[in-house]
């Protein structure tokens, strides 16, 4: 089992725009590979017979007919956006400078 | 490498080979979104084709559209792709606002629809379109960029977002690479994206306007030196969105791949952006955008497992595919494999089909569309069914011809009044007086007074010149301003003049 290295925690860090710190790194490295360790526990019950799942019950098709239900006004739906303008929702800059 | 090099078309093709892939985006015509009710109306004001599932709000948990997962079978089955007896939809994870939930419900390694393909015509030729996998995800929201020179995300101070598309399902229609298309490569890809709308309206899945973005394009393109039978890096270019603009993106990538390449340059595989003016691509994606999605599977959504008795159903269901039905209109009307193309690249085979349909001769409907109907559609910049003219009308002028209410001058400015929204034909000729002139006594009245005022040409017909007669018929038609019915003029003349052809 090898471990979480701490480029990997700094790499998912960054793909989820978290600002860790160096100590931060350290810490998460070591929990995460010790959540990663638990996980692998089901496999020493998986036997070769028994399929991966994703999925707590065995349903399938699930599904919903195609009919229009009412939407949210632009009132309620923007009411706990933090910004707004033009009644859309208003983000920061997506790409740095020096893009 | 120089912004903006390229190399001649035909230089860089003695040079290099091109291969093609092309992903192709259509949005489905369902009433609700993918996972929720929300309407999916085209140009509603923003914002308010939202709710709490496709805006992401905590505990609000997606179902998936039964018409959706139907539909994208259909297209499978419609590309001759085998379709999954069990499948799943994946989380594909990214942070990038046009999405609220900072992922995209797709699908990843367990399409719905695989292994297909799509044959196209090209130059006469048939070139087959493996189709390496079709599957279901949802559209994302649309972003405007604010501040900055150019209106885009480079260089803009903050965006703002309109959630209206955002989980409209949307099908994803991948190729295979596409080796081998040589010189003709942006012909192909244009025909092959040509074949995939019209099997979409075939199947009436979606609305597929390129220009409302319910049909988008990804095109890939990748060079390799003449000889060689290892591809190249490959580039993919995004914002294609005519069927024009299609042919053109091809076209431009391998002009400025082969001329980096031949300059010794790398390509660099990268996202690139068409543009509609210059017919040109730029980089488009930075480093910062580079992606590392984590597909893991759906947790909130249940596997698809479509009963094969069903599917089955729905293949036994699937209407007469375009390309079967060009070929059968083709022997019904008897057309050359040209006439065929050209009525096939002017959008006109349904057009005719309808007015054949409503009753008007295959030859006569295709003189219309193709002629008088087509010219007015380039003069205009307007798609040809989209002329404000229908098939119904077009086959009752046909019939007005053929009675002979109309001739072909009279019938095209019944056309024109049709077109200019002052009605039907009927009431066009009405008011317009256009009805051609029957009245025996009333042309030959005409024809008298056109006989004495040419007395030199009409001495030439009875002394057996008859080719003087076109003059006189000519005149004929002047004076009742195009309304006599010209072999009936003609047959009046000679009679008077006492000679026959």
């Amino acid at each position: 089992m090898s471990a979480i290295t701490r480029d990997e925690v700094a790499h998912l860090a960054r793909l989820s725009r978290l600002a860790l710190t160096d100590d931060e790194l350290d810490h998460y490295a070591t929990q995460l590979d010790a959540i990663i360790e638990s996980v692998a526990k089901v496999a020493e019950v998986a036997a070769e017979d028994v399929p991966p799942s994703s999925h707590a019950l065995p349903l399938t098709n699930v599904f919903r007919a195609d009919e229009v239900r009412q939407s949210l006004t632009p009132d309620q739906a923007l009411g706990g956006a933090p910004a707004v303008e033009d009644d859309r929702f208003r983000v920061p800059r997506i790409l740095g400078e020096e893009a | 490498m120089t912004a903006g090099t390229i190399m001649p078309y035909d230089e860089a093709l003695e040079r290099f080979e091109p291969v093609l892939g092309l992903e192709t985006h259509v949005e489905l015509g369902t009433r609700s979104k993918m996972f929720c009710g929300c309407k999916t109306t085209f140009g509603a004001p923003p914002n308010t084709q939202v709710c709490p599932t496709c805006l992401a709000f905590p505990g609000a948990l997606p179902v998936a559209n039964a018409q959706a997962i139907e539909s994208t079978i259909r297209i499978g089955l419609a590309l001759n792709c085998s379709i999954a007896e069990w499948c799943r939809f994946a989380r594909k994870n990214y942070f990038y606002p046009d999405m609220p939930k900072n992922y995209q419900i797709s699908q990843y390694d367990e399409p719905l629809c695989f292994d297909g393909y799509v044959d196209v015509e090209v130059d006469g030729k048939t070139v087959r379109i493996e189709i390496e996998r079709v599957h279901l995800e949802e559209d994302t929201g649309k972003s405007t960029h604010v501040g900055g020179a150019t209106g885009r995300i480079h260089g803009a101070d903050y965006s703002i977002v309109d959630y209206n598309r955002a989980g409209i399902p949307l099908v994803e229609i991948v190729t295979k690479p596409i080796p081998g298309a040589d010189r003709l490569a942006p012909e192909v890809a244009r025909a092959y994206v040509t074949e995939l709308r019209e099997i979409m309206r075939s199947l009436g899945v979606s609305d597929v306007r390129m220009e409302e973005g319910s049909l988008r394009c990804d095109v890939n393109v990748s060079l390799m030196p003449r000889g060689s039978s290892e591809w190249g890096t490959r580039t993919e270019t995004k914002n294609v969105n005519s069927l024009r603009s299609v042919e053109r993106a091809v076209r431009s990538e391998i002009e400025r791949q082969a001329a980096v390449l031949a300059g010794g340059g790398t390509i660099t595989q990268e996202t690139r952006h068409f543009h509609e003016d210059t017919g040109t691509t730029t980089s488009g994606r930075s480093k910062e955008e580079a992606q590392d999605y984590r597909y893991f599977p759906e947790p909130d959504l249940v596997p698809i497992a479509p009963d094969p008795a069903w599917v089955a159903e729905l293949k036994a269901a699937l209407p007469e595919l375009p390309s079967v039905k060009r070929k059968r209109l083709q022997a019904e009307w008897g057309l050359s494999d040209l006439d065929m193309q050209a009525m096939h690249n002017a959008d006109a085979i349904d057009l005719v089909e309808a007015t054949v349909a409503a009753g008007a001769p295959a030859a006569d409907a295709r003189k219309w569309w193709m002629g008088e109907l087509a010219r007015k559609s380039n003069e205009s910049g307007t798609p040809l069914a989209d002329l404000p003219i229908t098939p119904e009308q077009i086959a009752r002028v046909t019939e007005l011809v053929a009675s002979g209410a109309l001739n072909d001058k009279l019938a095209r400015e019944v056309l024109e009044g049709v077109l200019a929204g002052e009605g039907t034909p009927d009431e066009v000729v009405e008011r317009r007086g256009l009805k051609i002139v029957n009245d025996e006594g009333e042309l030959s009245a005409i024809i008298d007074q056109v006989l004495a005022d040419n007395a030199d040409a009409a001495e030439k017909v009875r002394s057996g010149k008859i080719a003087a007669a076109g003059a006189l018929v000519g005149g004929v038609m002047r004076a009742s301003k195009g309304k006599a019915d010209a072999a009936r003029a003609r047959q009046l003349i000679l009679e008077k003049l006492g000679v026959s052809e």
